[in-house]
């Protein structure tokens, strides 16, 4: 019984698909725009915020994560909550490496050849 | 070979091809069981080969190259090959869908598929041993592991292998509880084994992935020479310890948290009482899978990384400590006033609580940094991953096939025997790592081959020790083998336990129940039930008997 509700096709208007792609290539045109401006440290953040939208635009509706089971959706986003933990508990490793150390921030000089090969 | 009188798993269909095709959950499990004891005497050999060297200073049987490849094969072969699919793929596998009330699980064929994918994955470990054993420890560190010349490819893509056959049998798993409980069965009225496996699978699916990118990134490190971990191309050698460790330590939950689900069926089983805080040891082994995620860095508090990661993976770490603590509890006031006998599964109960207790405990004071930046890499730290991993997880390992064995094979194995092998592994075990609480805390490094002098006494005991446990496993070995073929014919209830597996015949006919159970009782409701020669009776009944007798 339970296999018939989540078997049942999700059909959506196809203007919709056009609505979605339109936006899309909105998108792009304002990346594209936007890397003429300067932001100065939030240039990553202004560009990872349309990719975010767009990529989000992109499972929403054409992936059908919008009108499907919900565990689906909970699957999704706890794999981003995950890389998430792992970029941010990383990080309080990689930002904060020259705090009391400084030694620590470069340890190895740049030339340095530590693989003899 | 199996009781002939009656059809059941083991005789329903004969010959190699029948077991190797097979899609049968119970079958799948028992060569999955045979595998993986395969490693552990391999993995048990190379282990009492390092103790052998160790026992005296200076080189006596193996020169320093060899001893390194001992050490890592010890470790990797233990880790991949053992004690990850120990547990959940093994034992799990045959005991899952029978404590569902399942015919199955959920996907036979990928459970198949897991099976196979295990052997390709240690077909390349082998391989590796032949073409030069590696020697970076079974972690494969950067930047060593990017330069020895020893075999790391073969072995990092044999782990590489065996983790899909992990996220295999995780999906499986989790698939199978969520869609597969007999009726009636409700999340809190499953058993607290499948609740564990529930958490182990959900850490298998989520971290294991991880650790393939992780290895992905190395071989092509070592090939292409990328120079993400080379800083000399700006890149970290330490970022390929966050990179192992997000995967790894989740994974020695992924290891603990099935031994812990075994301990609670035991404990109930074999104290005749009803489980003390059922909701909490569920919640604790999902509490336990989330914060397995947080405190990877617990790993590297020498390594270089920054003072700040230090202390925040520090604090997260020491909050294992409670839902581990939570279980532990609940498991002494399950036992309290209960009617307990001391079988061999129960021996090993009591004997994962006090070696547990001791690898918690230590874990805890090495997760305090001012601690472990003394104790780092000493053979504190390996006393302390011995108490849990063999302590905890081995020992429960053990004690989940001695209960299960009859409904495994249909035959009961020699219980005198059962008890002295216990003894000599319980004495043996705490002899061989006990000493090396010591020995770390008095400096002797891990990963050597020589030692001052000073350590010999202590190094001597370890490898009497580690004697001790070898003459344990043998007399395991003989009753356990000699069982299957001459053993008594077990009932279907020897232990009067009330979870579904007990129901069925042993050995389960194919199928594993005639009709689909229904859930009429809880898993540990002995305060209302009790099962006589394999019959469930329900106490009242019981006591009604008594009063019209009176």
């Amino acid at each position: 019984m339970e296999q018939h509700n989540t078997a049942t096709p999700h059909v959506l208007p196809l203007s919709l698909y056009f609505t979605v792609a339109g936006t899309l290539f909105v998108l792009t045109g304002i990346t594209v725009a936007v890397s003429f401006v300067h932001f100065g440290e939030f240039n990553i953040i202004v560009a990872m915020l349309i990719a975010t939208v767009k990529a989000s635009l992109v499972a929403l509706y054409f992936m059908h994560l919008k009108y499907d089971n919900k565990l689906f959706m909970a699957v999704f986003l706890s794999s981003l909550i995950f890389l998430g933990l792992f970029l941010t508990l990383t990080m309080t490793d990689t930002m904060h490496r020259g705090d009391i150390d400084p030694i620590k921030e470069h340890p190895i000089k740049k030339e340095a050849i530590i693989y003899d090969k | 070979m199996s009781v002939a009188t009656t059809a059941n798993y083991l005789n329903a269909e004969k010959g190699i091809k029948s077991w190797l095709f097979t899609l049968d959950h119970k079958r799948i499990g028992l060569m999955y069981l045979f595998a993986v004891m395969t490693s552990f005497f391999l993995g048990g050999v190379f282990a009492l080969l390092i103790r052998l060297e160790l026992l005296h200073p200076g080189q006596d049987f193996f020169t320093a190259d060899t001893y390194n490849q001992l050490f890592t094969l010890h470790g990797a072969v233990m880790i991949f090959l053992f004690i990850i699919p120990a547990i959940p793929a093994a034992l799990g596998n045959f005991v899952l869908p029978l404590m569902l009330g399942a015919k199955d699980v959920a996907f036979p064929r990928l459970n198949l598929a897991s099976f196979y994918i295990y052997v390709v994955g240690a077909l390349f470990a082998l391989y590796s041993i032949v073409a030069g054993a590696v020697d970076t420890g079974w972690t494969f560190y950067t930047p060593y592991s990017t330069t020895t010349s020893t075999s790391v490819i073969s072995m990092t893509m044999g782990a590489f292998i065996l983790g899909f056959s992990s996220i295999f049998t995780g999906v499986n798993f989790i698939a199978t509880i969520h869609k597969m409980r007999a009726p009636g069965m409700t999340w809190f009225k499953m058993p607290l084994m499948v609740w564990a496996l529930y958490a182990t699978s959900i850490i298998q699916v989520l971290a294991t992935p991880v650790l393939g990118i992780t290895l992905l990134l190395l071989v092509i490190e070592r090939t292409v020479g990328i120079g993400i971990f080379d800083p000399a191309m700006g890149g970290d050698p330490v970022l390929f310890q966050h990179f192992f460790w997000f995967y790894s330590h989740p994974a020695v939950y992924i290891m603990v948290l099935p031994g812990m689900g075994i301990i609670s069926e035991l404990v109930a089983t074999f104290s005749k009482k009803k489980i003390f805080g059922y909701k909490l040891i569920a919640y604790s082994s999902l509490g336990i899978a989330l914060i397995s995620f947080l405190v990877w860095g617990h790993h590297m508090f020498t390594s270089g990384q920054s003072e700040f990661s230090s202390m925040v993976f520090s604090f997260l770490t020491f909050f294992v400590g409670i839902p581990s603590g939570i279980k532990m509890f609940n498991w002494l006031a399950t036992m309290y006033k209960g009617r307990i006998t001391f079988e061999a599964p129960m021996l090993y109960t009591i004997a994962f609580m006090f070696l547990f207790a001791i690898g918690g405990f230590t874990g805890i004071m090495l997760g305090a940094i001012s601690i472990d930046i003394h104790m780092h890499d000493t053979y504190f730290v390996v006393a302390h991953f011995h108490y849990t991993m063999m302590g905890g997880t081995v020992i429960a390992f053990l004690g989940g096939l001695h209960y299960w064995w009859p409904k495994i094979w249909g035959r009961m194995y020699n219980e005198k025997l059962a008890r002295v092998a216990w003894a000599f592994i319980f004495v043996g075990f705490n002899v061989t790592f006990f000493t090396q609480f010591f020995l770390g805390a008095q400096g002797m490094p891990r990963r050597y081959y020589n030692y001052l002098d000073q350590y010999q006494p202590l190094h001597m005991y370890s490898t009497y020790g580690s004697w001790m446990l070898g003459v344990g496993f043998l007399i395991m070995a003989y009753y356990l083998i000699y069982s299957i073929y001459k053993g008594p014919k077990a009932p279907n209830n020897p232990w009067g336990a009330l979870s579904m597996e007990w129901q069925t015949t042993s050995p389960p006919i194919q199928h594993n129940f005639e009709d689909q159970p229904v859930l009429e009782h809880e898993p540990y409701d002995y305060d209302t039930r009790m099962v006589v020669n394999d019959e469930l009776i329900k106490k009242e009944d019981v006591k009604e008997k008594e009063d019209i007798n009176v």
